[in-house]
């Protein structure tokens, strides 16, 4: 194992994983029905491309990515189609399609393993990646062959497996890097061969011996030179993306670029094990590991569900609900989500499920009270911004404070909440003045359309104008003309 | 006095009325930077065109407000945070919109029933935008992205088959209070 490499600001927190990070992946059973919702989580929502009442096999594809980078979904059980568009139920979800699972299992044609990987040319390989509808599993949903085909453009020279999970109640990925140490090694080695780059680092917490064990010898028995293990120190948000790859590299990606620009590229553990998956078998991506926690279920664990699985059947596969639960989200408890109701889908963004009760959640915060400029919130930024001074410019939306001060460059960690001892919401008021932000743009690009479309049409009707004095004095001098002739 | 400060001090005489009498001119007969404070204002208006302010279009108003023909608080469009910006450029005390040019309203933009168009043609010219679509006895549509929801076009029409609809954004999800 490598030495530890520093990781300076951040939080040291309760990790909370100790109920399940011993549990073994159990396979949730396969449900009647999914809800496959057309926007995974990223904003982005595939197009539909089958019938209401038409019959798919699993792992068929049921909607295509619109223009740009998106990912293909499929169907995770084979059946009928049963609706398309908002669940009757469950309309704030938003459009998806519910298939009813015949429980055939039959799968379609495509699946096909693909025994010639490693002798594929790049572009194949990744367009193979394309069609299993891979995304970036660690939450973003990135489409992983737009990535892999952008850090091949940019000729990239080291790619960076996140096996970080650094926010409390997470540990999917650890429980993938625990049980299956050598598909992470294969989906490396297939992901160098994508994009290109020489070297390879998968980086971990201090926190993960078992899996850092594991992903040892699986390391050493494929004997591949590039590979390598980073170990990092248990801080929040190690694995944020800039933030890991500045603690593996020592490299850091400047402002308004992103990794391929110094020849990094960074990608979750879990996308490297639905890849080895996908080239092994042909299984596309329907399904993912889900941490199914808190002291509000009855049994904490790791849970290898079909993308669109209800959440109550999740949480009953983990023996249901315990004493009083409180909340319910997905995501850490840093920067995770609400649920609404138990009965949404499990998304491919989903990677832990939250049933948490009042001995889980912070003493409820007290009322927000004024800045005091007390400096916390900046000491534990990992982006090295000035919260504190952000909240002023939010506060004043000075356009030119903010840019100077890096809204765009907050990672949304909640590092500076966390801390902040006048309750300060920070992160949500940074959120809510990035949307406000892009709407004042999109406004002010609105109104120069419309002033342009109007200039336009003022210079037309000008010349309209002009065309018809002309016409109409031609024809004056003409009436005078032929009148003078007569006469 | 010896004469070179004399010729220094008539020289100087000289030159200032020389300035002056060339800035005098120049005041009368240039306008002074009148385009530029129009072009500013007109950055600020929202650009629906819809005339509300008793204008044709948002840049005649902009010029109405700079040479001081018109107060700053006649555009419902922009509602308060345009006056207020207008009113920020100016130098000028802050002010809310006037209420009998029109209120302020959410955005919108016009739809047509094109069951019930007449392919009339009378909505085309009063469109500031261009943005409806159609020709002589064929149906007609509005480019959504191009509408401004200025609601010229209602009143042309002669079977009452435009309506504005409201653009609404998805809500966003509910975030967690960090480290619940």
């Amino acid at each position: 194992m490598q030495a530890r490499r520093d990781f300076a600001p951040g939080l040291v927190l309760d990790a909370r994983k100790r109920s399940t990070m011993r549990e073994r992946i159990v396979a949730a059973p396969e449900p009647a029905q999914v809800f496959v919702l057309l926007d995974q989580g990223d904003g982005r929502r595939g197009t539909p491309c089958v019938r209401e009442g038409e019959r798919v096999r699993q792992g068929a594809a049921i909607a295509r990515a619109d223009d740009g980078p998106g990912a293909d979904l499929h169907a995770p059980v084979a059946g009928r189609i049963r609706s398309i568009g908002p669940h009757e139920n469950l309309r704030e979800a938003g459009p998806g399609i519910v298939i009813d699972n015949d429980g055939s299992d039959e799968r379609d044609s495509r699946w096909e393993p693909c025994p010639d990987a490693d002798s594929l040319d790049p572009d194949d390989l990744i367009e193979r990646i394309r069609g299993g509808g891979i995304v970036g599993l660690g939450g973003a949903l990135y489409p992983t062959a737009a990535k892999l085909a952008q850090g091949r453009d940019r000729s990239v020279t080291h790619l960076v497996l996140n096996g970080a999970e650094c926010e409390p109640w997470i540990c999917c990925d650890d429980a993938l890097m625990r049980e299956t140490p050598g598909e992470v090694v294969r989906g490396a080695q297939l992901m160098l061969r994508a994009c290109g780059a020489a070297k390879c680092t998968i980086a971990i917490e201090d926190d993960k011996a078992e899996a850092g064990a594991a992903l040892e010898a699986a390391l050493a028995a494929a004997g591949d030179a590039r590979l390598s293990l980073a170990v990092l120190p248990a801080v929040y948000p190690a694995g944020a993306e800039r933030q890991l790859l500045t603690a593996v590299t020592g490299l850091e990606v400047p402002q308004h670029a992103w990794p391929p620009a110094i020849g990094l590229l960074c990608q979750n553990v879990g996308t490297a094990v639905a890849i080895a998956r996908l080239m092994r078998t042909g299984e596309p991506l329907i399904r993912r590991i889900v941490t199914v926690t808190g002291s509000g279920v009855a049994h904490p664990g790791n849970l290898d569900a079909r993308i669109g699985t209800p959440i109550a059947e999740l949480i009953a596969a983990a023996g249901g609900y315990a004493g009083a639960p409180r909340r319910l989200w997905f995501g850490g408890s840093m920067t995770g989500r609400a649920l609404p109701d138990d009965a949404w889908p499990l998304t491919s963004a989903m990677n832990c499920i939250v049933a948490a009760t009042a001995a889980d959640l912070r003493a409820p915060a007290q009322a927000e009270q004024a800045c005091i400029r007390c400096g916390d919130c900046a000491r534990v930024c990992p982006a090295g911004l000035l919260p504190q001074e952000l909240h002023r410019a939010v506060r004043s939306r000075d356009e030119m404070l903010l840019e100077r001060f890096g809204l765009a460059d907050c990672i949304e960690c909640g590092c500076c909440d966390y801390v902040c001892p006048s309750a300060i919401p920070l992160v949500e008021r940074f959120r809510q003045e990035r949307v406000a932000m892009r709407e004042r743009a999109a406004e002010a690009a609105r109104a120069k359309a419309a002033r342009l479309h109007f200039e336009h049409r003022e210079r037309r009707l000008a010349e309209l104008e002009a065309d018809r004095r002309r016409e109409f004095e031609d024809a004056r001098r003409r009436a005078r003309d032929s009148s003078r002739d007569g006469g | 006095m010896n004469p070179e400060t004399l010729a220094l001090i008539g020289g100087a005489i000289v030159l200032a009325l020389a300035l002056g009498g060339t800035l005098g001119w120049a005041a009368t007969r240039m306008p002074r930077d009148a385009d530029g404070l129009v072009e500013r204002i007109n950055a600020l208006l929202p650009q629906t065109q819809c005339g509300q302010c008793l204008y044709p279009g948002c840049r005649p108003y902009a010029a109405a407000i700079a040479s001081g023909e018109a107060d700053l608080d006649r555009c419902p469009p922009g509602g308060a945070v345009t006056a207020q910006a207008i009113a920020r450029l100016l130098d000028r005390p802050p002010k809310s919109p006037d209420p009998s040019y029109g209120t302020t309203k959410p955005r919108q933009v016009a739809w047509i029933d094109e069951a019930r168009c007449t392919g009339c043609a009378r909505c085309l010219p009063a469109c500031p935008v261009d943005a409806i679509v159609g020709a002589p006895r064929l149906m007609h549509t509005v480019i959504a992205a191009q509408c401004t929801g200025c609601e010229l076009c209602i009143a042309p029409c002669p079977v009452d088959c435009i309506e504005l609809r409201a653009v609404t954004a998805a809500p966003p999800s509910q975030p967690l209070a960090a480290g619940c």
